[in-house]
């Protein structure tokens, strides 16, 4: 259990040199979690920006075991990875004891197209921490939408045109859809909560005995969201604190949230989403209307989040 | 090819297990279990699905210690057994027709990583419209990913064409991926004697070498980005490993000799040493349909001759162009269409390549044959040499 700051592991695992932007959301993302996993773990990575800017031959920023196939199948190569280690254990052939397998793949990667990947692993069970840093687009490729695109964001294939202003379509239930797999332990966090995401790394990596487990990262996009890039921690927070993105978790099919959203579940404590739409400019054209619909939006989902803690 | 020479007969006891009526498809897994494959993974298509099927049961039986992963689709059947494979697991997949397509991307992604899995295709027609039934379609658009692909004419063939094929593919100077093909439902489902051999005999002319390329002790970075500056040293040693993978192979068949008695070849001739016309063909039943029809006009007079093509790529050019530069004229019956393409015959195509690069330009005829498993009858073939004879060029539909 991490309590502080003072107890994050100081081993850099994520070698600098890489090209991610500055302010990379999901950057952040990496850092810690490869700082969480240990030593003893490999990783499986979907093509997307953490790929592309980190793995430029002849250099490399990882310092862990790594592959990276596809864009869709990444769920399935770690399947096939964390099979291997059981069968060679089995034989005598894997000489490094308990090695974690862990995913780590963007939305476009979880949400769309590595969907039916996601879902077959979960539904084998087969022993992965699938971690997915939502930045909630398609940026490797120029920030198309993908279905984890919120509400009326602005992204290059929802322009905000005369006629259509943005996506017109909501942000799909990615944790609804892993929870229906039954699997032991599912998680939401974000970069601007790093002890809180350690904290949920080591749950999630202990459960591995019982089965997949599941992260969804909060991980903002400097050019994505168009906002400063000295200010992808303040984004992500306010994600928070606005309710937008509730930090929570599913342990054994038991819910919980964790602070500081565990204070938010009264209306009048969270902050406007007004402060956390405005910072970015993806959101800029929004008219008074649409900015009341995603408050609405908000405020249903915490309806559920109470339905849950009863 | 296939010739049990005099040597073979008094040591047969030894390694010989047992004489088994098999299907192809049977056979594959048989020789699947004796080479103690780690991890499977697959999906169920017609014809190919009585492979696995067999497998489930060896594994269940516990006569397999193996990971076998029903997976969701092709794509991630392939996909497993990738992430098996770079962690250093022997591994095995096996499908047809759609599911062959729907693991395209993931065909390149595996020999661009160089990993040595097997997979048999017993080969199917593809959609729309649906077939079931056999012919080359789905092999053929994915015969140029960077695979080593043999084709197969008896379940005995394709028994011993896997054996080898772990044996090339694993081997420290291939690291290629590799494919063994035969006829669907023709061969797949039709039962044949087949000899299994001894399992410690098949491990030891196999054992295993699946590099961990995954490995905590050594971490490295597989799948990586390369720039235009790398990019085309990956494809061009690739290029260079399939085609340096041809003196493995030989090797390998020499191996498979000594251990098992059967001499194999990149092709297989029938009558061809003073052959005037000769039938090209890959597969089963093209290849019995061949053979026949060289007997029936040998009984005419006519001085005609059966080549089949077994190894596919790396394409056996100089075994072919060797076989085929004094005739007056040579047929090759393709079981796939390669629409709008320069020849509608894929492999009559590369047939006549080798033979020009070699500076030969013989009246040859392209026959397209058994789609959709068509029936092809051996008067058909007869009929294809009788034309050669008579100086046809072109196209035969049959
Ligand atoms: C089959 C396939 N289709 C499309 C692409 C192109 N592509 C590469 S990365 C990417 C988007 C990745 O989005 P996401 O998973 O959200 O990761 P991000 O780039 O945002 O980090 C796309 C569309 C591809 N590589 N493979
Ligand atoms: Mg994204």
């Amino acid at each position: 259990m991490i309590k502080n700051i003072k107890d994050l592991p100081r081993e850099e695992l994520f070698a600098p040199g890489h090209t991610m932007c500055s302010g990379c959301g999901p950057a952040i993302a990496v850092r810690w979690i490869t700082k969480f996993i240990g030593n003893n773990a490999i990783v499986v990575n979907a093509t997307g920006c953490v790929e592309v800017t980190t793995t430029i031959y002849p250099r490399t920023a990882w310092e862990h075991p790594y592959i990276h196939s596809l864009f869709g199948n990444t769920a399935a190569v770690a399947g096939g990875v964390e099979r291997a280690i059981g069968v060679l254990s089995r034989k005598g052939r894997w000489d490094s004891g308990d090695t974690k397998v862990v995913v780590i793949a963007g939305d476009g990667g979880t949400y769309d197209i590595g969907l039916q990947a996601l879902s077959g692993t979960l539904e084998r069970g087969h022993r992965v921490l699938y971690i997915l840093y939502d930045n909630e687009a398609y940026m490797n490729t120029g920030i198309q939408r993908s279905s984890s695109t919120p509400l009326y964001a602005w992204t290059t294939t929802t322009p905000v045109g005369e006629k259509v202003r943005g996506k017109q379509e909501r942000k799909k239930d990615i944790i609804g859809i892993v929870l229906s797999h039954g699997i032991p332990y599912v998680a939401s966090a974000s970069v601007s909560h790093i002890v809180d995401l350690g904290n949920k790394i080591e749950k999630a990596l202990s459960y591995l005995k019982e089965g997949p487990t599941f992260i969804r990262i909060f991980a903002p996009c400097v050019p994505g969201w168009r906002y400063p890039e000295n200010k992808t921690v303040e984004v992500a927070r306010l994600a928070v604190e606005t309710g937008y993105f509730p930090l929570f978790e599913w342990e054994k099919e038991r819910f919980r949230l964790n602070p500081p959203s565990n204070g938010l579940v009264d209306e009048q404590r969270r902050v406007p989403i007004v402060e956390f739409l405005k910072l970015q400019e993806r959101f800029s054209h929004l008219s008074e209307e649409q900015i009341c619909a995603i408050q609405d939006e908000v405020n249903r989902m915490w309806e559920k989040i109470k339905k849950h803690l009863k | 090819m296939r010739m049990y020479t005099e040597e073979r007969a008094p040591s047969k006891r030894n390694f010989v297990k047992d004489v088994l009526a098999l299907t192809s498809n049977h056979a594959v897994a048989y020789a699947v279990r004796s080479l103690d494959v780690d991890v499977i993974a697959s999906y169920p298509i017609t014809p190919q699905t009585t492979i696995v099927e067999k497998l489930a049961e060896f594994v269940a039986n516990g006569e397999l210690d193996a990971e076998f992963v029903n997976v969701e689709s092709e794509h991630s059947a392939l996909s497993v057994v990738l992430g098996a494979s770079a962690t250093g697991a022997r591994t095995f997949t096996a499908t047809s027709s759609q599911g062959f397509l729907l693991m395209h991307e993931v065909l390149h992604n595996v020999s661009g990583l160089r990993l040595p899995v097997v997979m048999a295709v017993p080969s199917r027609a593809v959609s729309a419209p649906i077939s079931i039934h056999g012919d080359y379609s789905d092999l053929m658009t994915g015969k140029d990913v960077g695979w080593i692909v043999f084709i197969c004419a008896s379940a005995q063939e394709v028994y011993d064409t896997v054996l080898q094929l772990y044996a090339v593919a694993e081997d420290e100077r291939v690291c290629l991926p590799a494919i063994v093909a035969y006829d669907g439902f023709l061969m797949s489902h039709t039962m044949e004697r087949v000899e299994v051999y001894r399992d410690d005999l098949i491990l030891e002319f196999a054992p295993k070498r699946v590099k961990r390329l995954l490995d905590p002790a050594n971490p490295v970075t597989l799948g990586e980005l390369a720039l235009p500056e790398h990019y085309y040293r990956y494809k061009y040693s690739q290029l260079s490993a399939l085609d340096g993978s041809r003196e493995v192979i030989r090797s390998v068949f020499k191996s498979f000799y000594s251990y098992f008695g059967i001499e194999y070849d990149f092709v297989e001739r029938f009558k061809t040493e003073d052959a005037d016309f000769i039938i090209v063909v890959y597969g089963g039943a093209s290849w019995g349909n061949a053979v026949e029809a060289v007997n029936i006009t040998r009984e005419k007079g006519l001085k005609t001759g059966a080549l089949r093509i077994r190894v596919l790529r790396p394409f056996p050019i100089k075994e072919v162009v060797d076989t085929l530069k004094n005739v007056k004229g040579f047929s090759v019956v393709d079981r796939a269409i390669s629409f709008g393409a320069s020849t509608p015959g894929p492999v009559y195509a590369d047939v006549v390549v080798s033979l020009a690069e070699y500076g030969f330009s013989i009246p040859s005829v392209c026959v397209i044959a058994g789609i959709g498993q068509k029936v092809m009858y051996v008067s058909d073939f007869v009929r294809v040499l009788e034309e050669l004879v008579k100086g046809k060029e072109g196209v035969i539909l049959l």
